[in-house]
């Protein structure tokens, strides 16, 4: 016996009218945007009080297909929005979603000063080493030597080791992972809402595109593949050598850790203050 | 038209029409943030640079605001710089476009125009630079590719002319210029090179007593952007206003001199006037709806209707006496703007082009069109409207509705 559904289990979380996405083929944000669902509708998360934010850049997208209150904000500045959501209401649960471009280049003070102050929201980065949407030019997680528009030689700058600067400014969860270890990814995403400080997982995107073509790996399957074959499961290993190379790619879970969240301090000392205790 | 020195000619956007004059423009120092619609010139420039066909130091910095940055402090060591942006990229310069200005570093800067967020949309409108207009920048305005070619070549001699010293952008509608490719005649590496000459520093006195180039040069010390308080501050100022004033005639002279050599004219510079000589009803606008514009005057004019067009081709400096001069005798004039000033009495270029003819012992009837806002297209039959609507202005002997919109749901 067939059964006949009407719909997908999981369309309640997506904007049908938004489809087809813009996403290329080969590209990883569909894996990453369908864990992020899996790992809601897994911990039954409630849709109302649950913000999604991003920023430019070809995940950006994600805030408009999601089917919950979000919002798609200028180049850097999802971090920026998101901490005035939490702080005006900090029972919202705030899911950034972005780019590493976004979130390193032109965001990356906001990106460490959250960090710093352990606000509870949540950054979900696709990296993807380059700016996918705009063409491909170098970015802030560019390779060594990798091949962009902007780099036709290779590239000169180092890279940022996203899960070492998160770890070193302060984040409370801190994990990597590729778009091949989708059930790792989405576990990780659900002890990502269920902390409270700030947390961040780097997921490690094909961009066959606009990134791969350039690298020698001109579909997604042999960008996967070279996921597959270089990366190395090490969790709570020290994040300063969570290295990105042609043969090494160290993921999993990094930091795991619990301290006052900025709201929690904030609400705290208004608290003293009001009852006169802090003066 | 004359043709003084042999070019050759290349199919090119208007961003790679912007990368080839600065390739040939010998420029030092290019440092760029990615952003649509002005991506292409950067990429295609960081090509040049890779293939060691230029001699300039390049880098993709984090933010427009690093780019810009970067730029400024390479121009005040002597260097000659460029860099590229559009909508929120030149929103984010802002601090750094005042103190560019400021500092008389003549940085040149080209601009793919493009609407500004909220909502977020990547193409052509002149919200981002009209945004900008008292930012101190001479601001040219091009209507086809090769003008954005010819443009970036004269800007770096305004710019850096020594009683200038103002930074300069150029501007390109999105899309419309930077995407759409066209034939473009450009002149040999040497011309240009020659044309746009070494930079010039004007002689300054020092603390010690010396007279020096006025350059950051660790043998000649000095201290750029300094505290001005009070008593200091306000001159600065008023300098940058004489030297706005100095760039009309700069503006005029480069392009004359260069029009000699490519034998290519854009009006006086400043102002590129058609069939405005008898015109009873005219046009004024900004880049490449002149291209649309011009089609429509044609059309009327073979209709007998003495319609004519005004492109400002410079919005900064504003060209006051030309405007004068060439729209004294228009009956009733379109104002055309791009962007809009919102809770204001129309649009910017509206706001500049009546308050220059208010003086005018007879004045035209002047009205303002909002078009074209985020990238919405504008046919010649809502440009023929407009001209309609003059004529009715002229037979009713009264304006109605001053300020209106193109192309609008309402």
């Amino acid at each position: 016996m067939t059964e006949t559904v009407e719909q997908h289990p999981l369309s309640k979380y997506l904007r049908a009218a938004m489809m087809p996405h813009i996403w290329c083929a080969g590209c990883g944000n569909g894996i990453i945007l369908n864990a992020f669902v899996h790992a809601l509708d897994e911990l039954q998360i409630n849709l109302d009080k649950l913000v999604v934010v991003s920023g430019i850049g070809c995940i950006g997208r994600a805030a408009g297909y999601i089917n919950v209150d979000s919002f798609h904000t200028t180049h850097g500045r999802p971090i920026a929005f998101a901490t005035g959501v939490k702080l005006a209401n900090s029972e919202l649960e705030v899911v950034v979603i972005s780019g590493d471009g976004d979130l390193f280049a032109i965001g990356g003070n906001h990106f460490i000063h959250a960090a710093r102050r352990n606000i509870g929201i949540k950054v979900i980065c696709a990296n993807n080493f380059n700016y996918g949407m705009t063409g491909g030019q170098v970015g802030p997680t560019t390779p060594l030597d990798a091949f962009t528009t902007t780099t036709p030689y290779g590239n000169i700058e180092h890279p940022f080791n996203l899960v070492h600067l998160a770890a070193a400014a302060g984040a409370t969860y801190v994990a990597r992972w590729t778009t091949l270890h989708v059930r790792m990814l989405t576990m990780s995403i659900k002890k990502l809402l269920q902390r409270k400080g700030f947390s961040f997982i780097e997921v490690i995107s094909p961009c066959p595109e606009i990134y791969g073509r350039h690298n020698k790996m001109r579909t997604g399957l042999e960008m996967m593949e070279w996921f597959k074959k270089a990366s190395v499961i090490s969790n709570f290993s020290d994040p300063a050598k969570a290295e990105i190379t042609p043969e090494r790619i160290v993921i999993g879970e990094f930091v795991d850790i619990q301290k006052p969240t900025y709201e929690e301090l904030l609400h705290n000392k208004m608290a003293q203050i009001m009852k006169g205790e802090g003066e | 038209m004359m043709k003084s020195v042999e070019q050759k000619t290349l199919a090119l956007n208007g961003n790679e029409a912007v990368a080839y004059a600065v390739k040939q423009s010998d420029v030092d120092v290019v440092a760029a943030y990615p952003i649509t619609p002005q991506t292409i010139i950067v990429e295609r420039f960081s090509e040049y640079v890779a293939n060691g066909e230029v001699e300039t130091a390049f880098v993709c910095t984090e933010s427009e605001h690093s780019a810009l940055t970067a730029c400024l402090a390479a121009s005040l060591t002597g260097a000659r710089t460029f860099t590229a942006s559009a909508s929120a990229g030149l929103a984010l310069m802002h601090e750094m476009l005042f103190v560019t200005s400021g500092c008389r570093a003549p940085v040149v800067m080209a601009i793919a125009n493009r609407a500004l967020s909220a909502p977020i949309n990547i193409h052509g409108d002149q919200s981002d630079t009209m945004a900008q207009r008292d930012s101190g920048w001479i601001q040219i305005y091009a209507e086809n590719a090769q003008e954005v070619y010819d443009s970036i070549i004269q800007a770096f001699r305004i710019a850096e002319h020594p009683d200038v010293l103002l930074p300069a952008m150029v501007c390109l509608d999105g899309f419309q210029l930077s995407h759409s490719v066209e034939n473009v005649n450009v002149l040999p590496d040497e011309v240009v090179k020659k044309f746009v000459g070494v930079r010039q520093y004007p002689m300054v006195l020092t603390h010690e007593g010396k007279m020096v180039p006025l350059k950051l040069d660790p043998e000649n010390p000095m201290t750029m952007g300094p505290l001005a308080f009070p008593n200091y501050y306000f001159e600065f100022k008023r300098q940058q206003e004489e030297a706005m004033k100095v760039a009309l005639r700069v503006i005029r002279e480069v392009h004359d001199e260069y029009a000699k050599i490519s034998g290519r004219s854009y009006g006086d510079g400043l102002l590129d006037s058609y069939f405005l000589e008898d015109a009873e009803i005219a046009i004024v606008c900004l880049g490449s709806t002149a291209g649309t514009v011009k089609t429509v005057v044609d059309e009327l004019r073979a209709e007998g209707i003495k319609a004519g067009l005004l492109r400002m081709r410079t919005f900064r400096p504003l060209p006051v006496d030309g405007i004068k001069k060439v729209l004294g005798h228009v009956k009733a004039v379109a104002v055309m703007d791009k962007s809009m000033s919102f809770g204001g009495f129309g649009g910017a270029v509206f706001h500049e082009v009546r308050h220059a003819l208010y003086d005018l012992d007879k004045k035209p009837f002047v009205v303002n069109y909002i078009y074209g806002l985020g990238g919405r297209d504008t046919s010649p039959m809502q440009i023929r409207g407009i001209y309609n609507d003059l004529q009715e202005i002229l037979a009713k002997g009264r304006v109605e509705t001053p300020v209106k919109y193109v192309g609008l749901r309402e």
